[in-house]
């Protein structure tokens, strides 16, 4: 499984495998929860939800499930909220060009990773085909 | 899994030439899907002139959800009805521009009362471009 390296302060607030519809809802739930306890502004809560929410959907669409790990920690000094997504799926052939507007896999429904990123303070993905994908996504208060 | 998201189905009522749906939970995907076919039999059905569909309840949209109501407003055009999404609250709507997602044909108003005003110009509009 592909990893991203952390830091050993944060503390991990959950882990939840992502096998159907309903466990994106309820992971969702789980985000706006740990966000409003971090004392994030409604908007920022729901930035974070939705965009952690396009990411589980890829996961589940195209990834054939993973696992979300929710982590707080501090970063630049911040308190943060830190959502880490893996999958072990075909992995996302060509990065860049996932990771450009307008991108998507033919079948309309975009990948949406340039969205969540501008929805988010930090971003970070790692994918290899056959392997699977890892993103990681920050939101600080 | 059938029964499951059959208990969970989202409520249409009509009233008038109007049907109107209240959006009350966190949808998943299937359901978000169901309610689309729903409201478009119930169209049908009815022969309603305007759908509104309140989503003041709803903490976040993304961008499936954010198709699916976009989707929704074309296939009720072509049914000759039209779609009003009332109650956006605001962190929803700078989190869908953020995002990125356009929804082009989709009419909005703040709430239940404006939108009904809405659709009822709509139709008198309409009829009068008939005579």
């Amino acid at each position: 499984m592909l990893q991203l390296t952390s830091d050993s302060t944060w503390e991990q607030l959950g882990k939840h495998p992502i096998e159907t519809e309903h466990d994106i809802v309820n992971v969702r739930q789980f985000i706006r929860f740990y966000a409003k306890g971090l004392k994030m502004g409604i908007i920022d809560q729901t930035r974070i939800t939705t965009a952690v929410s396009e990411l589980l959907r890829n996961m589940y669409n195209y990834g054939g499930g993973g696992e979300v790990t929710i982590e707080k920690g501090i970063v630049d000094e911040k308190n943060t909220l830190i959502v880490t997504c893996v999958d072990q799926g075909p992995g996302i052939e060509n990065l860049d060009l996932a990771m450009s507007d307008g991108y998507t896999s033919g079948n309309g429904m975009g990948f949406g990773l340039p969205g969540a990123k501008r929805l988010v303070d930090r971003f970070e993905i790692k994918s290899e085909t056959n392997k699977g994908t890892i993103v990681r996504v920050m939101k600080w208060k | 899994m059938n029964t499951e998201l059959h208990e969970k189905r989202i409520p249409i009522i009509k009233i008038g030439n109007f049907l109107i749906v209240s959006i009350q939970v966190d949808m998943h995907d299937k359901l978000a899907i169901q309610l689309q076919s729903q409201i478009l039999e119930e169209i049908e059905k009815t022969g309603a002139k305007g759908v509104l569909i309140d989503i003041s309840v709803l903490e976040m949209v993304d961008s499936f959800i954010g198709r699916m109501l976009s989707g929704m407003a074309s296939m009720a055009s072509i049914m000759d009805a039209a779609v009003v999404i009332v109650g956006m609250q605001p962190a929803v709507a700078i989190t869908l521009v953020e995002l990125g997602l356009e929804m082009p044909g989709v009419d909005t108003a703040l709430n239940m009362e404006k939108g009904m005003e809405m659709l009822e110009r709509r139709i008198k509009d309409e009829d009068y471009k008939l005579y």
